[in-house]
């Protein structure tokens, strides 16, 4: 294992940030701490990094115990949500910055820096300040600063939170093959679910201090260990006691059995590719369901009319004490 | 208000209370001729005092720069007890009168005085002399430099700091290359204030330097000397030195200014 963190308690006065929190990262592997924000995921990574100290447990890096050693000379990699560019230096001197600390050879930095600079595609920016940069290309850089020292593992706190949309997307496939061509053992904290699923291999969904699940993103999306993870991972019908995703419903023109029951539709709304269908069953419960555009029109699926809906494959969750 | 009256408004403002009485000096002294002005400023008296005022400044700028920025960083990024005090101590100087510093230290170093008795015992001459006249202007501008950096490395935040550390540097290599190089206009305007200041002090001085002519005489106190004395252009001419003095910092400071369109 990469990384371990064992039992890692983390308190800011009275509120707990942490408690008792156990993670394993596989060497090489991308992993992602997803959670709602002021779950402790961002808390895990600094601690993780040498920024906090945790008030109990361990951090093993590379097998070394790593719990007393300061940020300074844990050879991490840290990205930040707001860059932290040095902005005062270029962006060749920001990606110079820890060869220089190394006191590296001129010539050994250089060759290094113009590596990077190529590999985060800035080279033709080298020579600018960081205020002279987009938000994209200012992480990229912070990127490549934390990549110039070859660190044992690399750590990203929410490093797209602060980009728009479109920009995020973009960045985001690109860490991704950037990953998968440097090999460095990477954990990103996110709270967005589909930016967890699309780049992790492993996920660890943290809430409130502690970690609810983990797993790959199939087991999560489909084998959700409570209601939490159900939820926060994907869209959700509740049904009393039993939870349904919008697309295992099935939706007919004549009843299917004793669990289909008889619902008018209320809204039909068109998402490209996917219909959200919006329903209200006999007994006044609401709930949406998700279907393909061909079989919204076969249905001939309008506002008032009446179809018989059928759950696929729900799920119960034993009551958490 | 239309924009010219604005305009017009500013411009008389600075014009009757700036630049004229700053323009009445220069022009009086200069009324007769260089020669009478430079006469009157290359007397030993005067030469003394113009060594003197810039010796003092050069021993309590540098004290308060260090202390300035040392004492910033800690009540913007150390958690310690008694803050709250040391935070409105720095600006005890701001809030008392110069004359009220210069009878305190009179008191406390003069020979009946607490510190005072120990210093006469070892044969060190503090007050009506230079070290008491650095102490109460080290006293006089210390908040400049705290008040100009506090500010700004509040906004800086820490993450760039931390950045620095997780690529590798010690605090020092931290400090020397990412905190100094962000505050480092805080500083040179705090320093710009924190010289002006000590060039300027009169009151503090006053009091506790004795009026000792070509001996704790600084350039304030010899203007008044000259001014008491019916010399007028020697007054003048004094005060357009340390007016000259005061353009020389800021130029100074220019000097160092880089490229602002880069930023």
């Amino acid at each position: 294992m990469a990384i371990v963190a064992q039992s890692v308690t983390k308190r800011f006065g009275e509120f707990t940030a942490l408690e008792d929190v156990s993670i394993e990262v596989a060497a090489g592997s991308l992993t992602a701490l997803l959670g709602p924000s002021g779950g402790g995921k961002s808390t895990l990574l600094r601690v993780i990094a040498g920024l906090e100290r945790p008030d109990a447990g361990r951090v093993l890096i590379e097998g070394e115990d790593m719990t007393r050693r300061p940020a300074q000379k844990r050879e991490v990699g840290f990205v930040f949500q707001h860059y932290a560019a040095f902005k005062h230096m270029t962006v060749r001197e920001n990606v110079a910055f820890g060869l220089r600390i190394r006191k590296r050879p001129r010539n050994e930095i250089r060759d290094r820096v113009n590596e990077l600079l190529d590999l985060v595609q800035l080279t033709g920016l080298a020579e600018r300040y960081p205020a002279q940069l987009s938000g994209g290309q200012r992480q990229r850089m912070a990127l490549a600063r934390a990549l110039a020292v070859e660190p044992k593992v690399l750590l990203l706190d929410e490093p797209f939170g602060a980009l728009d949309a479109r920009v995020r997307k973009e960045l985001r496939a690109w860490l991704r093959r950037l990953h998968d061509e440097v090999h460095v053992t990477t954990i990103f904290v996110t709270h967005d679910q589909e930016e967890a699923m699309e780049l992790a291999d492993q996920i660890v969904l943290m809430n409130a201090g502690h970690v609810e699940q983990v797993g790959g993103p199939r087991e999560l999306y489909e084998e959700p260990a409570n209601e939490f993870v159900m939820t926060f991972v994907g869209p959700v019908n509740r049904l009393g006691d039993e939870f349904v995703r919008p697309h295992d419903i099935e939706l007919r023109l004549e009843p299917n059995g004793k669990s289909s029951s008889r619902a008018t539709v209320e809204r039909v709304l068109h998402l490209g590719f996917e219909v959200r269908v919006e329903l209200r069953l006999e007994d006044g419960r609401e709930l949406h369901a998700q279907v393909t555009r061909e079989e919204a029109e076969r249905l001939e699926l309008a506002p008032g009319s009446e179809v018989f809906v059928r759950p696929r494959h729900t799920r119960v969750f034993a009551l958490e004490s | 208000m239309p924009k010219w009256a604005l305009r017009l408004a500013g411009l008389s403002y600075l014009g009757v209370l700036l630049a004229a009485p700053v323009g009445l000096v220069f022009w009086r002294t200069f009324e007769h001729g260089v020669g009478p002005a430079w006469d009157s400023v290359t007397t030993p008296a005067a030469k003394h005092a113009f060594v003197v005022t810039v010796l003092i400044a050069a021993i309590a700028v540098p004290a308060n720069t260090i202390f300035g920025v040392v004492c910033a960083i800690a009540i913007v990024r150390r958690r310690f007890i008694g803050k709250g005090i040391v935070n409105a101590l720095v600006d005890l100087p701001l809030a008392l009168s110069p004359v009220v510093v210069g009878l305190a230290f009179l008191l406390l170093y003069g020979r009946q005085g607490w510190f005072g008795s120990w210093f006469t015992d070892h044969g060190i001459q503090v007050v009506f002399a230079l070290p008491g006249m650095v102490l109460v202007t080290i006293f006089v501008s210390l908040p400049f430099v705290v008040r100009e950096v506090v500010p700004v490395l509040r906004e800086i935040g820490t993450e760039q700091e931390q950045a620095a550390s997780t690529l590798g540097a010690s605090p020092f290599q931290t400090f020397a290359r990412v905190t100094l190089p962000a505050i480092r206009w805080a500083v040179a305007y705090g320093v710009v204030l924190t010289t002006a200041r000590a060039l300027g002090e009169f009151g503090a001085v006053s009091v506790i330097s004795g009026h000792i002519v070509g001996k704790t005489e600084t350039m304030t106190l010899h203007v008044e000397e000259r001014f008491q004395s019916f010399d007028y252009v020697g007054a003048y001419a004094a005060s357009v030195v340390l007016a000259l003095l005061a353009i020389a910092t800021l130029l100074a400071m220019n000097l160092f200014r880089p490229n602002e369109a880069t930023r």
